[in-house]
């Protein structure tokens, strides 16, 4: 079977590559670009360690198709940094031990940076409800919802 | 015997404060390499058939169309194991019984679970390996199965092991330790372990208030996010490089060999970050796989689980039954305590059949005290350790009779446990006397902890538990080098399973120098660089890692004093070190300006070459850590949704080395206890089958369900620590179950008996009464 | 696996014209993944729905709201006029999964999708919307109650592909709610689901009422006896248990792993009740 050749937008960056029809866009970034910060947790959109964003969505991209990525503008974590600059999503992160083992934190930035893109001042529950399509097992969510509140009050100034 | 290191209080520079998480930046920006982002050049990948049935025989298997298929590299089945002789054998620290490692890895005779493996397959490709797995024909023979811990003891239950007889051990308080005769009828009741301190019978007799009930838990998994990855390469000269996700790469390095007939030091395991593990990555799963299928294919293999496997074929936690029968005073003494706890092991024994009898009733002071723990295999995955393995289980049934007992005695909740709690110079039943413990210390100050005193409202209910874990020292090496500029780096065998080892143990060393931590770098060296190290598990990590680190620092620091007295001319004896400096003992010794630790680094090489220090050690005096948790919950009356509207830790570290990261732990494992208690099992079909094994329907906790976890940190400093350092990672996992049942009762009026206390059963308890 | 992306409604209608094969249409992909991960299905043929502008618009004609079938649940939630107008519609589509999942799931391939525990269902059924349907003999439209035949189970034949879904114009007066219970706060399947639409004449009474129940029948059902309990009456506490009753008895639940009998039919009720009270206020906060 032939593979497609798709063209895409990563982290600002045009990019292409060639893939199965039916190949998983989180396995094209992590396995064929080596962009492995995105995560597969569970491969049925319940965990959120794969989420992207796709034209400004916030996905979950084992369930989205690689071909689909043609023409589109995708984000992953390794995008997030400014400039070398950590994002300050990623410093209030650290700043409040808000990750233990990470494996859950690149969904959760991608997560709560689409969140405060849309809403700059949510309250907990709105962050809680936003994030709760990204499982953590370590934190218990209480130092990342700090976090994302710090960070949405540093983002007002 | 290593000898204990003593507590020095004293005043600190960096313990305790909050330094950013050195392995932070990597992990904000998705550079932190874990198991599944390793990829070697030319490596294939490799996948595993699975058992679809929980019991049968395996008849035949035939792989030849498998192997036949373009880019399948190498077919795999129990043909290219050895089998291992039943024999219970020391791995590292470890006990295992290699003859069920070996078919826990792969099948041999039977399967035992759904999930099991059978065969495995390295081919070219994700999806070539997955069609190849589909091309091997297996005929099975099916069999009845049994998987529920009670069904499993019955006589009549379906036999997993025709060879196991029941071993049973009595430890008798002051007196001996006899073996039970072997039965004579085969069981799938492996072990029975029974403590006995005092006198029960005649003590219930006289207890003014008796109450007996039985609980049960369903099996729960540790559900770290990240799973299981291996990449293995087997060279032509028999050498293995190893990425693994484990907490412990010096097991898995010495059950690879054991299995594969290789010595040890032929293999090179080399831990990748961990994404979570909560104990469930002590064990080898793919590794052994993969080493083998590079062996055949002269290529590197990579292996990952999906989620599905995870679930079916890790190592979950076992479901229990749990007697628990107290008699107190009038006054609410605890006078006879009995209890019972059954435990599923799995496949094969090795139920954490201790830890469970052991911390059952270890938190209060008893005089008459009977437990008996069962061992018993059945047709699931091979149980590992879930953080705190076997103390949840025990929990959820003695802290809920405790309240009982409180209310009926009209006794505030956390005053009964005041009254019997375990202090300093208790015996316990299972021989140790406590040192100087903090369980008083919690309990009092979750009395005075403002959120005690919020009034509730209508179907709100408030509930305390407790929760107690011995925690261990073991094996832990460190070797510490003075860079020539003055900084250090520390290479450790501490797996940091997230709790910030590295951190921490930075802050020690820095501590130790009185320099700043940033100053310290610690990793984690593989197996080939360091002397083993035992599993980081047993919430060991920070208490014993600290210990060695601490003295390879004191090691370090002494040979700096060498250098700086051979700088000055002086003895070694006239220089003191103070604050990062090396200082004439008194202005006797001479006009010497104070050395830096960057001065004498500079001049290492002129005063005999490079300094270092280290220590290997069998760590001892590991303090035990209490916790007592609050929880007020709120009940939807007419659905039996359980809201948690407050929770509330209060737990003794010993000493907080950086505070952050221990508040991370107590919130962490307490909203797994959450999950545990509310909406989290394993469900299995009439045919033995599991059926969630995923996220979706096996319900972990999210953001939504837990409010703001309220944490306070005591300090009562474990007197075998430099520090004080006791280890806390696994004692917030065991109150919540009891904690939300005890609220729940407390908001309705109803006592649960079983886990999880999910709504449609809180529902028809509520229509029932 | 071949993949598909016709950028007009004809493209499309000629691919599906072609009956070599079983075509499998991607709106979200989230359901249609899933299986895919999971062996449930292996594709051989792939037709991505999202590059053809009918399937991804919401448009406000004069008789009423318009949402392509393969719209994401996301921009429906933020579509303030659809929003406004239906927001027990929007109630079930904000329970479709996290925001990630809504990134991209589509309320047309839920219906499609056809699971008894659907949640933007039971409020399109309130809402009695019907779904438009394209196939090699042109349009036609289906009540979206007619267009689900049982789990999973829809109406299209396979040359058929749902284009949107068609709301009426909105009554004077009138709201709609949609509630449903689950094991946790988020992230579950349905146990039981309510959707609910009414509206109210000047003295308080109903006068017009339509109530879907989801999750507790194989497929998402009109309460047509509980809506009848509910016109020409106040919502006072015996017209409600009338109607809780009602509901309670029509929904035929299974036992399974996310709910018993017993719990299903106690908690539709509740739901119901909930729903009710839901819509009767956003009607009075105008």
């Amino acid at each position: 079977m032939a593979r497609k050749h798709v063209q895409t937008t990563i982290n600002g960056d045009e990019c292409d590559f060639l893939c199965e029809s039916n190949e998983t866009l989180l396995s094209v970034i992590r396995n064929q670009l080596r962009l492995t910060g995105t995560k597969e947790g569970c491969s049925t959109g319940d965990c959120g360690a794969c989420s992207v964003m796709l034209d400004s969505r916030l996905v979950c991209s084992c369930l989205t198709l690689a071909v689909e990525a043609e023409g589109k503008v995708i984000e992953t974590i390794e995008g997030m940094s400014e400039d070398g600059n950590l994002h300050i999503l990623q410093r209030k992160f650290i700043e409040h031990a808000a990750l233990q083992c990470g494996i859950c934190t690149p969904g959760f930035l991608i997560a709560a940076k689409a969140l405060l893109e849309r809403n700059p001042n949510p309250t907990e529950t709105e962050v809680r409800y936003w994030l709760a399509g990204n499982l953590c097992r370590c934190t218990g969510y209480h130092k990342i919802v700090e976090a994302v509140m710090d960070a949405a009050a540093e983002m007002r100034g | 015997m290593s000898e204990l290191v003593a507590y020095e209080e004293k005043n600190l520079k960096t313990i305790g404060t909050r330094p950013l998480r050195p392995d932070g930046v990597d992990k904000v920006t998705g550079r932190a390499r874990y198991g599944a982002d390793i990829n070697l050049p030319g490596q294939l990948y490799g996948c595993v058939l699975r058992s679809p049935h929980a019991h049968a025989r395996i008849k035949s298997i035939d792989i030849s169309q498998a192997k036949a298929l373009t880019g399948v590299k190498a077919v795999i089945t129990s043909k290219d194991f050895e089998d291992m002789p039943s024999q219970v054998i020391p791995v590292g620290e470890l006990v295992a019984n290699f003859r069920d490692v070996t078919r826990n890895v792969m099948a041999r005779e039977k399967v035992l679970y759904d999930g099991h493996a059978v065969a495995a397959v390295a081919a070219t490709s994700e999806s070539i390996a997955k069609k190849a797995i589909n091309l091997i024909k297996v005929e099975y023979e099916i069999l009845p199965h049994v998987i529920d811990v009670a069904d499993a003891m019955k006589d009549d239950a379906p036999l997993l092991d025709e060879d196991q007889f029941t071993q049973g051990e009595i430890r008798v308080l002051g007196g001996d330790t006899t073996k039970e005769p072997v039965h004579d009828k085969p069981s799938n009741i492996a072990k029975r372990l029974t403590f006995v301190k005092g006198d029960i019978d005649s003590a219930f007799n006289e207890a003014h208030l008796v109450i007996e009930r039985t609980f049960t838990t369903k099996p729960v998994h540790q559900g770290y996010i990240e799973p299981h990855a291996a990449v293995a390469s087997y060279t032509e000269d028999g050498q293995v490089e190893l990425y693994s996700c484990t907490q412990g790469h010096f097991t898995i390095r010495a059950q690879c060999a054991k299995l594969l007939s290789m010595d040890v030091s032929k293999i090179k395991v080399i831990p990748t970050e961990l994404g979570g593990g909560f104990g469930g990555k002590n064990n080898v799963y793919l590794e052994p796989l993969a080493i083998t299928l590079s062996k055949i294919a002269r290529r590197p293999v990579k292996m990952v689980m999906s989620r599905n496997e995870v679930f079916r074929a890790s190592g979950p936690s076992p479901a229990g039954r749990t007697y628990v029968k107290l008699g107190l005073n009038k006054k609410g003494k605890i006078i006879a305590a009995d209890a019972q706890i059954d435990m599923q092991s799995g496949a094969f024994p090795g139920t954490p059949l201790g830890q469970a009898t052991i911390t059952c009733f270890t938190r209060y002071d008893i005089e008459n005290v009977r437990v008996i723990g069962h061992d018993v295999i059945s047709n699931r995955p091979k149980v590992a350790a879930y953080r705190a393995p076997g103390a949840p289980v025990a929990a959820f049934g003695v802290e809920s009779v405790i309240d009982e007992a409180a209310k009926k005695l009209s006794i505030d909740p956390i005053d009964i446990r005041i009254l019997n709690a375990a202090k300093e110079g208790t015996q316990t039943y299972y021989g140790v006397k406590f040192p100087r413990i903090g369980f008083e210390e919690t309990l009092k100050k979750a009395k005075q902890h403002k959120n005690y005193q919020i009034p509730l409202k209508e179907n709100q209910g408030r509930g305390v538990a407790t929760g107690f874990w011995m925690n261990i020292g073991m094996d832990t090496t460190a070797s510490l080098n003075v860079n020539d500029d003055g900084t250090i780096a520390v290479s450790v065998g501490t797996i940091d399973v997230a709790g910030g080892s590295r951190a921490s143990l930075a802050m020690m060393v820095a501590e130790e120098f009185g320099i700043d931590s940033d100053k310290v770098r610690v990793t984690t060296g593989d197996t080939s660089q360091l002397g083993f190290n035992f599993v980081t598990a047993g919430s060991r990590g920070t208490f014993a890692g600290g210990i060695v680190s601490v003295l390879a620092a004191r090691d370090a620091i002494e040979e700096c004093k060498l250098r700086a007295a051979k700088t000055w001319n002086v003895k070694v004896e006239e220089v003191v070190w103070e604050n990062g400096f090396a200082r004439p003992a008194s202005t006797n010794v001479g006009p010497f300006e104070p050395l830096s630790l960057s001065d004498i680094a500079r001049n290492s090489t002129r005063t005999g070459g490079p300094i270092a220090g280290h220590c290997e050690k069998n760590v001892q005096g590991a303090g035990p850590s209490f916790g007592t948790q609050i929880v007020d919950v709120e009940v939807d009356k007419e659905t039996g949704s359980v809201k948690i509207l407050r929770h509330t830790i209060v737990q003794d570290a010993g000493k907080a080395i950086h505070p952050a990261y221990v508040e991370g732990q107590y919130q962490g494992g307490a909203v797994q206890g959450i999950g545990w208690a509310l909406n989290e099992e394993y469900i299995y079909g009439v045919d033995g089958r599991l059926q969630n094994p995923g996220f979706l329907d096996y319900r972990v906790p999210v953001a939504s369900d837990v409010p703001f976890i309220d944490v306070e940190i005591v300090e009562v400093p474990n007197p075998y620590h430099p520090y004080g350092v006791r280890g806390i990672g696994e004692v917030p996992i065991i109150p919540p179950t009891a904690a939300i049942a005890n609220a729940i009762n407390d908001a309705i009026g109803v006592r649960f008996e079983t886990l999880p206390l999910s709504p449609p059963k809180v529902l028809a308890a509520i229509i029932g009464s | 696996m071949d993949f598909h992306s016709p950028s007009t409604i004809d493209e499309l209608s000629s691919l599906l014209s072609n009956n070599s094969e079983k075509k499998h249409l991607l709106a979200g992909g989230t359901d249609l993944l899933v299986q895919m991960q999971s062996q449930i299905i292996e594709p051989t043929s792939v037709i991505d729905l999202k590059n053809i502008s009918e399937m991804m618009e919401i448009k406000e004609d004069t008789d009423g709201f318009f949402v392509g079938a393969a719209v994401p649940g996301m921009t429906i939630i933020e579509h303030q006029g659809f929003s406004k107008t239906w927001p027990g519609v929007v109630d079930g589509v904000k329970l479709i999964g996290s925001i990630q999942i809504k990134g991209r799931a589509s309320m047309g391939g839920n219906l499609c999708n056809a699971s008894p525990a659907a949640d933007s269902i039971p409020a399109m059924i309130a809402s009695d919307a019907k779904a438009i349907i394209l196939g090699s003999k042109g349009k036609r439209d289906v009540l979206v109650e007619d267009f689900i035949l049982g789990p999973g189970k829809n109406i299209l034949k396979s040359d058929e592909v749902l284009v949107g879904i068609k709301f009426p114009e909105k009554k004077n007066n009138s709201s709609g709610a949609y509630l449903r219970f689950t094991p946790r706060t988020e992230m579950d399947i349905a146990v039981a689901g309510v959707g609910v639409n009414v509206s109210i004449s000047k003295n308080s009474q109903i006068e017009h009422a339509k109530v879907s129940i989801g999750a507790v029948a194989e497929k998402a059902l009109v309460a047509e006896a509980a809506a009848k309990a509910l016109i020409g009456k106040k919502a006072d506490a015996g017209t409600i248990e009338k109607f809780m009753s009602e509901v309670r008895d029509l929904a035929r639940p299974i036992d399974d792993k996310r709910g018993t009998v017993e719990f299903r039919k106690q908690v539709i009720g509740v739901l119901a009740k909930r729903a009710l009270n839901i819509a009767l206020e956003r009607i009075n906060n105008g």
